[in-house]
């Protein structure tokens, strides 16, 4: 995969994730211009499209859109499943994931992201194996919190 | 706002909806500005922040960033948070790197040592997230960096499962970036057996993992078939419990089953008959559960599956072996064309297009014809109609050619805009591979013009005046077709110029007929004259002047017309020149010269289809060539070069007319004789190629002819002028330097201790001479002290297709570091050109090799050892690392072959003199090569300082 992107109906990007190195200024425009390419598309519409030379998979939930761009070689009808996993872990976590989680909780977005895609490849497609990763990762968190908590009581 | 999970940064979640609430991208704008004010203030402060507050400050930045807006400070801070034993705090850190922080970042190296200490922690968490952070940044460097440790976590038994997830796809990103410093050596037997591991998500990691190194070297890693087909096997013939959360939607591990048959598309079928057995069972297995009822109706369950059951047959069609496969394999596809998935019918689609180049399957595709037809005239997406088309095209042949290309005919009236060039470019293959009537051909690319002629482009309509020039037995027939499309009120301006072509050519082949006379022909086509662009009116110009070879009766009007201020005094050069010259030369010519200037085109030489070249380069890789289907129909006419311009106005040369040439109508370059362009292009400079093809050059700096010769057939002199080409002649004195259409310029190099000779030729490539020609070398800023350079005047009228002579006299004065440059410029056509070319005159031309004894090496290797005097360069080897190659460039280079001063036989030491006016410089060199690593380390030392900087990027260049 070279590369996920989240957008809302309105355009605006919520999430982006590139695997492949590319200067800033190509990101904007590639970005830029798949947003309106995809926001363009009817709702029966095909989920694949060749777009300049990628291949572009997609999917829309609720109020966003899922867009990956992903090689020749790769599965189109498994990347739209590799969409619907990640849209079920947010939901999992999040309790019924809606944009708004989205917006304020990105840093986890990106976490989750990471436990399931790295470098562009599928890494674990256990629904159970990465909420318990990121449950781990809140575990500590909270552990943390309350050693700080702690120490501003001077307890610890 | 909605609860913040975690530990919630509050001052994070109050910035956020203080920007959600802005009424105004100005008011968004305002409050972003305001906190980044207030974060570089913190940041800058001297009251030092706590970890949390950097964690949030960082955080902030990041959520800015990607709202779009450009971040320019915090990165420190963010490299800071990388050293926190918080596990947040490191996590927020990283997060930042990943996303903002770009591989040529100088705080890189910081990052680098950070992850160095992560990576070896004993918490496994902190270990992951360094490893997630490699594998998203990727970067050279990281290879570098961790090149033997993540090999060594990815098959340690003390590893956790989570941690070789990650390793296995961190080294995948690193191979991707850096294949040459990824080795896995013995542990690539290792790796492979992580297809057996216990943990499908290890399993699943390194399968992707695999297939790159396979990609890379199939031989080392082809132990990997049997292990991957026994644990697909054992993936299919589980149920969908066994696998527990690696079964998705009633699917056994789809992942993985994918990741598994792509792996094997790599290979050929196993030769093992056991392996191979299984293999068809797993195939079979996938197909057969295709026919099954479903056992979820969602269609993640439908997606999962049929994922799978696609990737089964890309092996298959991969395979191209078992017909009873493809046959079922094609079967399922064609259910799927009629499916009510979009999805799935786009996908049947795309893949019946490889069926339908095996010859196994190739007639059950055609089955499907209708069917396909069908999805062209009522899918509503043009993504899927796109791929119906170029079913279409895969699945043409001689048997069905003609309901396809009416079929595609039909569709191209309302096609969508986005696809009807290449449609067009297909019909118009298809309708010439496949015709056996060529009456058929004819009238498929006159209502091609008639239906999308804006899309019609040059190639098609070029095509078609070739094949018809060439086949005899269809020239009535277009004559009489164009003349009647030519009848319609409205006519495609495409349609004037083949049907101004045609009849110009074969007009008199329908003469007889009083309904197409000649006056009836000349006026049918001047009615259309004042509408066309001035190219398409140069080209009725001439196919008059040739009516008045065909029919002499007419040539009073059309004189007239010629004589017509329109356009005797067109403002267009290129009208008023054709209608002077034909007028002239009707006037005062005899028949018998008029008769042979004008005579009829002669064949075009067979050569590869100019539109097939066209779609080719519009589709690589989706532009089939038909005959590949199936591998049936008529033998290939292929030619390397590409076919000539036949533009009228492109290549019409003046003297055409005047000098009596066959050619009027600017078709010179692909009028016999049509091979002279072709020698034309490399004619000029045979003598400079003779004599490098002889081998006998005159070198100089004591190399040897054989030596030369053996570089020489190294880098074969590559004729497009590129940036780097200088580089080429660091260790050469003679070739082409430079060339472009019109200009070939090249070198023959003698030097001297301090003195050079350089001959310049000048090759003219046109058919016209140039005029006002100079050449002049200009040594800019400091080059000027530092080298004479006398160059003798070159004559300054170059004739077509001859070249000139220069000589250049060089002397260095005292050592350079860039090179003289060439200033060219002469007429061209009436057109100033104006060119600069490097000459390749580098400070190595004037070394000289110098033989001593080791000791003698040693002693002066040690007196150079000021800083200034040394340089050190370490860099990745083009392969091959071939002892002779180097040995040759080095005495090319101007430098000696020292034997047995090296204890290590496998480097290279050299020494040399650097001639120049005011010195003599001493020149030492050790190369290193590290053939395991491809890589070399180069030290030159020079009794100079910054000499050995020059001659080791000069040196840099050529390994």
């Amino acid at each position: 995969m070279q590369f996920m992107l989240l957008f809302s109906r309105q355009g605006k990007l919520r999430l982006q994730k590139w695997y492949t190195a590319q200067p800033d200024k190509l990101k904007k425009k590639i970005t830029r211009e798949l947003v309106t390419t995809i926001l363009a598309r009817k709702p029966k519409m095909c989920s694949f499209l060749e777009w300049k030379d990628m291949k572009i998979v997609y999917k829309r939930y609720a109020s966003l859109y899922f867009c990956c761009a992903i090689e020749h070689d790769d599965n189109e009808l498994l990347t739209l499943e590799i969409i619907h996993r990640y849209v079920e872990l947010l939901d999992k976590y999040f309790g019924s994931v809606c944009e708004l989680d989205i917006i304020f909780n990105f840093e986890k977005a990106y976490f989750m992201l990471d436990e399931l895609l790295l470098g562009g490849e599928v890494q674990e497609t256990s629904k159970k194996n990465v909420l318990k990763a990121i449950a781990a990762q809140d575990l500590l968190q909270e552990d943390e919190a309350i050693e700080t908590a702690l120490k501003e009581y001077g307890l610890a | 706002m909605p609860a913040v999970k975690g530990d919630g940064m509050r001052g994070l979640a109050v910035f956020i909806s203080d920007i959600r609430n802005c009424k105004s991208r100005e008011a968004e704008i305002k409050r972003i500005n305001k906190e980044l004010a207030n974060i570089r203030s913190k940041f800058k402060g001297d009251k030092t922040l706590d970890g949390y507050q950097k964690k949030k400050y960082v955080c902030k930045l990041l959520f800015i960033f990607l709202l779009g807006h450009d971040i320019d400070f915090g990165h420190m801070e963010a490299v800071n948070l990388l050293s926190s034993n918080k596990y947040t705090e490191k996590q927020i850190g990283y997060l930042f790197i990943s996303v903002l922080v770009s591989a040529s970042s100088d705080l890189m190296k910081l990052v680098v040592q950070s992850i160095k200490n992560d990576i070896v922690s004993r918490n496994p968490v902190h270990v992951c997230l360094a490893l997630q952070c490699i594998a998203n940044i990727g970067s050279r460097d990281m290879a570098e960096a961790f090149n033997r440790d993540i090999p060594k976590l990815l098959v340690s038994g003390d590893t956790i499962d989570s941690v070789k997830q990650s390793a296995a796809l961190c080294l995948l990103r690193l191979l991707r970036t850096a294949p040459d410093l990824i080795q896995l050596g013995e542990w690539a037997s290792r790796v492979i057996h992580l297809l057996n591991d216990q943990h499908m998500g290890v399993v699943t990691a390194a399968a992707s993992l695999i297939e790159a190194l396979v990609k890379r070297s199939p031989e080392e890693y082809k132990g990997c078939v049997s292990l991957a087909v026994s644990r697909l096997s054992r993936i299919v013939t589980s149920s969908y419990t066994d696998l527990q959360d690696y079964t998705y939607y009633f699917v056994p591990a789809p992942w993985l089953s994918v990741k598994l048959l792509r792996l094997l598309q790599n290979y050929p079928p196993p030769e093992d008959p056991a392996v191979r057995t299984r293999l068809t069972e797993c195939l079979e297995t996938i197909l057969n559960k295709a026919q099954e009822p479903p056992k979820s109706k969602k269609v993640q369950h439908s997606n999962a599956k049929n994922a799978v059951l696609f990737e089964a047959i890309n092996l298959i069609i991969h395979m191209d072996s078992d017909p009873n496969l493809l046959v079922r394999a094609c079967n399922q596809l064609g259910q799927f064309l009629s499916h009510r998935e979009t999805n799935l019918r786009y996908l049947a689609l795309e893949s019946m297009c490889l069926l339908a180049t095996s010859e196994f399957s190739h007639e059950a595709v055609k089955k499907h014809q209708e069917t396909v037809i069908n999805a062209l005239k009522t899918e509503r997406d043009v993504s899927v109609r796109q791929r119906a088309v170029d079913l279409l095209y895969a699945m043409c042949d001689r048997t069905n050619a003609e309901d396809i290309v009416a079929e595609m005919l039909t569709y191209l009236e309302t096609a969508d805009y986005s696809i009807r060039e290449e449609m067009v470019l297909k019909v118009a293959i298809l309708a010439e591979k496949y015709a056996v009537d060529y009456t058929w051909y004819v009238d498929t690319i006159l209502n091609l013009i008639r239906l999308a002629g804006d899309y019609v482009s040059e190639e098609v309509w070029y095509r078609v005046i070739q094949i018809v020039i060439n086949r005899d037995d269809v020239q009535g027939y277009a004559a009489k077709t164009v003349f009647e499309a030519l009848q319609a009120p409205a006519c495609h301006e495409n349609m004037v110029k083949v049907g101004g072509y045609i009849l110009g050519e074969f007009g008199n082949l329908i003469a007889g007929d009083h309904r197409s006379s000649p006056i009836v022909q000349f006026q049918l086509l001047h009615s259309k004259y004042h509408l066309c662009i001035p190219s398409t009116r140069g080209l009725l110009l001439s196919t008059y002047v040739k009516f008045i070879n065909l029919f002499p009766e007419i040539k009073a009007q059309i004189q007239e017309i010629l004589r017509n201020d329109n356009n005797i005094r067109n403002p267009d050069v290129e009208i008023q020149q054709r209608a002077i010259e034909y007028l002239q030369l009707t006037s005062v010519t005899s028949t018998d010269v008029l008769a042979t200037v004008l005579e009829e085109m002669p064949p075009f030489p067979e050569r590869e289809s100019s539109i097939l070249a066209k779609l080719k380069k519009k589709k690589p890789g989706a532009a089939e060539d038909p005959d590949a289907a199936g591998g049936k129909s008529s033998p290939p006419t292929v030619a390397s070069k590409p076919m000539p311009e036949i533009s009228v106005n492109a290549s019409y040369q003046p003297q055409g007319a005047s000098g009596g040439s066959a050619d009027l109508l600017g078709l010179s370059s692909s009028a016999p004789p049509a091979a002279a362009p072709a020698s034309n292009d490399t004619g000029c400079l045979v003598d400079v190629f003779d004599m490098l093809g002889t081998g006998a050059s005159p070198t100089s700096n004591g190399l040897t002819a054989a030596a030369d010769e053996n570089y020489k057939s190294a880098t074969t002199p590559d004729l497009e002028a590129g940036p780097d080409k200088i580089h080429e002649f660091v260790c050469r004195n003679n070739g082409v330097i430079f060339e472009n259409d019109l200009l070939q310029i090249g070198i023959k190099s003698e030097y001297k201790q301090n003195l050079g000779r350089v001959g310049m030729f000048y090759g003219n490539k046109t058919s016209v001479p140039f005029s006002n020609f100079t050449a002049e070398v200009s040594l800019p800023g400091e080059l000027s002290s530092q080298l004479m350079a006398q160059a003798k005047p070159v004559d300054s009228q170059v004739e077509a297709g001859a070249q000139k002579q220069q000589l250049v006299n060089i002397e260095c004065v005292t050592d350079f570091t860039v090179p003289p440059v060439l200033v060219i410029n002469f007429l061209y056509n009436g057109a100033q050109q104006h060119m600069t070319v490097k000459m390749p005159v580098m400070v190595n031309k004037f070394l000289e090799p110098a033989e001593m004894d080791a000791a003698t090496f040693f002693q002066r290797w040690k007196n150079l050892s000021a800083p200034a005097q040394e340089c050190q360069k370490i860099f990745k080897a083009k392969p091959p690392m071939d002892g002779e190659q180097t040995k040759s460039k080095l005495l090319c280079f101007g430098l000696s072959i020292l034997e047995d001063v090296d204890p290590n036989p496998e480097n290279f030491v050299s020494a040399g003199v650097l001639h120049t006016r005011n010195q003599q410089i001493g020149v030492l060199l050790r190369l290193e090569p590290n053939s395991q690593a491809q890589m070399y380390r180069l030290t030159i030392r020079a009794s100079k300082d910054a000499i050995s900087t020059t001659l080791c990027e000069l040196l840099e260049s050529q390994f």
